[in-house]
């Protein structure tokens, strides 16, 4: 029989459990927390916080809403309640064909034609974050290394590292050349692996990039391509941006280099794509991986078990993708109007006297504060943004959270919101400048 | 002790002379087996449908190195311990069902699938209710800015579930549970399938080279859900024929010391309630036993119940919530697993619950949901199916009723033929007896007669050694996906193989 004592200690839990690698304590997520409690609403609480800390796109949701309107039964079954015992049954890890054939030629379609999917090396993940650990779990193991250019996409910190054991070393980049990744920065950030005793598997870029809102340029993916040859290690290419450039012509994907090299080497290299950015659809939770290596391809399909698409939401965005007249609309429509938006928040920055640096792409702006630091350093940077959060009232994103190199920058996202939210902002960054400029006259009498 | 336990099962399970005579060369090759079956080899999971049980047995890290940099970049060891080894018994079965799938017109003589708990039943239930009720599907812009709206729910939600959706489960499963407990939504976090459900209970609840203690047989996608990604590693906890295949605390007690000498951690137990494959339901003195044990060693529970709600006959079924429920001091220590996939009949909509009372282990597995959240579109339907009240409770009835009837008439079919098969009274599947039709009392002899039933009667059935059983010929025969007619079809086949395969006694 058990013999209770007052001592025992609780029931243990893992170090995955207990580890803070979720990162979820950083000012990137604490500023939601600021908002979560205090969020905007254009008439309910106009003093409230503004969200311009998450990267997700309602622009073109009208466009979306629309389509369901006139394909409402595609919502559910497809075309007939028969479709019902293949959907409710289907859990094929390989997922539907018609899915990933849709999804094969909706890659196709935003790089213009430019490059071919073969929808048997699609494999589906729920959202972009699964496929992102999922390749990680596949192409190191733990104590391995992924090199990834700075800034970078917080949720990293997490997505490739916290279950895997990987590390990330960081490729480092700054605005000297606007933050482009060069040969010697991929170079020593290899080196400072090797010092640390660290197997590096792969480098992972992100084509546009998050934060920097800027497209890879061609030469340079060439360069990379060229290094992770070299070295012998994999390329891991997230293009979850990719159906959010502003002009089609300014985004190369790693897959058009490939076929320029009629795919030679390719096996190496796996992209990632999802819904949530280009589509605005991330609570449908739909990523995948497209790997040009066969083994990586089988492997990722298994382990895709633990993190299937539903089939009535492959069903329903299978119907959605196919409709070519549909998609087309819906790229450029929504192109234009990233575009449009962009250009506002950029020229309502300027007027402020803020400059960002000029991107192509994505759901946000890369904007320098810099000239605004008390000191040059990290500390410097968050006690900015603690005061943009609690006297502006707007949650943007500190480059320190993106590992940043160099302090001052922060991401702001414009995506999210109406235009009227946006120019709500917009003036609160004026009012923001105008009293810090006003306070340094005073200072100077 | 390692050589008792088979050598019981030589004893009792078949007396007679030509065996008594040979005992010790079957001694020998069954000694071989049990080595043979707690060493690591890699084997694939079949190439489709995923929740059907799998034959992979997970490598540890060690074994394969990576090739010289003159070969392409190559995987990490946990990819490369999926490596393929297409003669899995497992991976041929399901193959050859895909390729040549029975039809009871179009094609009558193809291979039929037992080898998936999947239940096809009262699929035409739940179809009959999306048919009146989905015209105002949520997402044709009924209504255009609730919660549950298109525009509700095309953006980020958060990671573990929609709260709607939380509420519905915890109330479905009171309801499945025979009301006997109440669930408690905000101790629920929802994933996409049980699946990730259990992966996410290995990694929060163990260390990689800890260890669970399972009993066998069991689900044979234990070995990928519990180790492959996680490096935890199974000690298998030997059920016997003997005792109807139910748990004994003393071979518990073994397998934990077996782990100490192993040098394991043992970190929790896996349960399965109904069992899977085997069907067995634990009974309340049992459960009190397993937390008394888990509290002694001060490691966790993680009870599997996805077959609740698929109970047939008259026992009763506890669930471990009752634990959660009552005993202050061990609700921490027990988790709970579940899933709409087995007694809602949808396993393509991924819905995965992890239910726990233990703050910790909810904050973290709340966080690593992330990784496996279910599709909103789909919660929102299962929401508004969940909800009606009356469809559920009439569904519940009937699914059981009818699983009720075909595991009667599939049990006493078997047994016209010589078979007899564990008493059960839960899940699709019975655990049929066959060792009588197996030419040699091993794990061989075991697969040979899998062949036949494969390739000659045309039926795909999970061998035992695929479930890690210790005592050769049982398979695992699911019935959920026939109907009445298909039963007396399988027989006739099952009996074209069994009468050349009875040897003389």
């Amino acid at each position: 029989m058990a013999i209770e004592t007052d001592q025992q200690p609780p029931v243990g839990l893992s170090r995955v459990a207990v580890s803070e690698t979720h990162g979820e304590d950083s000012p990137y997520f604490a500023g939601w927390k600021a908002y979560d409690e205090n969020p905007y609403d254009e008439s309910k609480n106009p003093s409230g916080v503004i969200q311009m800390g998450l990267a997700e796109n309602q622009v073109s949701f009208d466009l979306l809403e629309e389509f369901l309107k006139q394909h409402s039964e595609a919502s559910i079954w497809g075309n007939k309640i028969s479709g019902f015992r293949e959907n409710a049954l289907f859990q094929d890890y390989h997922g539907l064909q018609s899915f990933r054939k849709a999804m094969a030629s909706f890659m196709e379609q935003i790089r213009g034609g430019r490059a071919k999917f073969d929808p048997d090396r699609v494999v589906l993940t729920a959202g972009a974050t699964a496929a992102n650990e999922l390749l990680t779990f596949i192409l190191a193991d733990p104590g391995d290394a992924l090199l990834v250019p700075t800034p970078y996409y917080p949720g990293f910190d997490r997505d490739l590292r916290w279950r895997t054991g990987v590390k990330i070393v960081p490729i480092h980049c700054d605005s000297s050349n606007n933050f482009q990744v060069t040969p010697q920065a991929l170079e020593a950030a290899y080196n400072n692996a090797e010092a640390m005793n660290i197997k590096v598997r792969g480098v992972l870029i992100t084509n546009p990039s998050n934060p920097l809102g800027t497209t890879i340029q061609r030469s340079v993916l060439e360069e990379i391509l060229d290094f992770v040859t070299r070295k012998n290690i994999h390329l891991v290419s997230d293009e979850i941006y990719s159906g959010s450039v502003f002009s089609s012509s300014e985004f190369v994907s790693i897959a058009e280099v490939l076929e320029a090299r009629n795919n030679k080497g390719s096996e190496r290299v796996h992209i990632v794509y999802s819904l949530s950015k280009d589509l605005g659809l991330p609570g449908f939770r739909v990523g995948t991986i497209y790997s040009y290596n066969d083994k990586v391809v089988t492997t990722a399909r298994r382990m895709s078990s633990f993190t299937l698409i539903s089939s009535q939401t492959q069903h329903l965005l299978a119907s959605m993708l196919s409709d070519k007249e549909f998609t087309q609309n819906y790229i450029e429509t929504n192109r234009e109007r990233l575009r449009k938006r962009y250009g506002m928040i950029i020229q309502g920055l300027r007027v402020a006297g803020i400059e960002c640096l000029q991107g192509n792409a994505g759901l946000f702006c890369w904007m320098n504060l810099s000239p605004l630091l008390e000191t040059p350093t990290r500390e410097g940077e968050l006690a900015l943004w603690n005061s943009i959060l609690h006297e502006v009232k707007l949650n943007i994103s500190p480059g320190s959270s993106c590992h940043c190199s160099e302090p001052g920058w922060f991401r702001v996202c414009f995506a999210n919101m109406s235009e009227q939210t946006l120019e709500v902002a917009l003036d609160r960054i004026h009012q923001f400048m105008k009293r810090r400029c006003d306070k340094e006259k005073l200072g100077h009498v | 002790m390692r050589v008792i336990v088979p050598l019981q099962g030589v004893v009792q399970g078949r007396g007679g002379l030509v065996l008594g005579s040979v005992i010790p060369c079957a001694l020998f090759y069954l000694l071989q087996l049990y080595f043979k079956r707690h060493r690591s080899e890699p084997t694939p999971p079949p190439q489709t449908l995923t929740e059907v049980s799998e034959l992979n047995r997970s490598l540890s890290r060690t074994h394969l190195s990576p090739r010289g940099s003159s070969a392409p970049a190559c995987v990490s060891t946990r990819a490369n311990s999926i490596v393929k080894s297409s003669d899995s018994p497992f991976y041929v079965g399901l193959k050859r069902v895909s390729e040549d799938p029975y039809d009871e017109l179009s094609n009558p003589e193809g291979v039929i699938q037992l080898g998936l708990a999947e239940n096809k039943l009262s699929l035409d239930l739940a179809r009959d209710w999306l048919a009146e009720t989905a015209k105002d599907s949520i997402l044709s812009g009924g209504g255009s800015s609730g919660p549950l709206s298109m525009a509700g729910i095309a953006n980020y939600q958060a990671s573990d579930g929609l709260v709607e959706l939380k509420v519905a489960v915890a109330g479905f499963m009171s309801q499945v549970m025979e009301r006997s407990i109440s669930f408690n939504p905000s101790q629920i976090v929802l994933t996409a399938g049980a699946t990730p459900a259990i992966e996410i209970l290995s990694f929060c609840l163990a260390d990689t080279g800890n260890a669970f203690l399972v009993p066998t047989p069991y689900y044979p996608s234990f070995d990928r859900d519990l180790k492959w990604r996680t490096g935890v590693e199974i000690i298998p906890v030997p059920c016997r024929s003997a005792d109807n295949f139910n748990l004994s605390i003393s071979a518990l007690d073994l397998a934990f010391d077996q782990g100490k000498k192993r040098g394991l951690k043992v970190r929790g137990i896996v349960i399965s309630n109904p069992s899977n494959p085997v069907g067995n339901l634990l009974n309340r003195e049992t459960i009190y036993t397993l937390v008394d044990f888990a509290r002694e060693k001060n490691i966790h529970i993680i009870s599997n119940e996805i077959f609740a709600g698929s109970t047939h006959g008259s026992e009763e079924f506890v669930s471990m919530a009752e634990i959660i429920d009552s005993e202050d001091l061990d609700r921490d220590r027990v988790h709970i697993v579940y899933g709409l996939s087995k007694d809602l009949c949808l396993p393509g909509f991924k819905v995965g619950v992890i239910y726990s009372s233990n703050e910790n282990v909810l904050a973290a597995a709340k966080k690593l949901s992330r990784f496996s959240s279910i599709s909103a579109p789909t919660q929102c339907l299962v929401i508004s199916m969940l909800s009606d009240i009356r469809f559920i409770q009439k569904f519940i009835q009937t699914n059981r009723e009818r699983l009720q009837r075909m595991y009667t008439k599939f049990v006493a079919g078997l047994k016209q033929l010589g078979i007899e098969c564990m008493r059960s009274s839960g899940g699709f599947y019975c655990w049929a007896d066959m060792r009588g039709l197996i030419r040699s009392y091993s794990e061989k002899g075991e697969l040979e007669l899998w062949n036949k039933l494969l390739n000659i009667a045309k039926i795909n059935v999970t061998p035992g050694s695929s479930c890690h059983c210790i005592e050769p010929g049982w398979f695992h025969c699911c019935f959920t996906t026939l109907t009445e007619q298909d039963i007396s079809v399988v027989m006739e086949r099952i009996r074209k193989v069994s009468e050349t395969c009875k040897s003389p006694r």
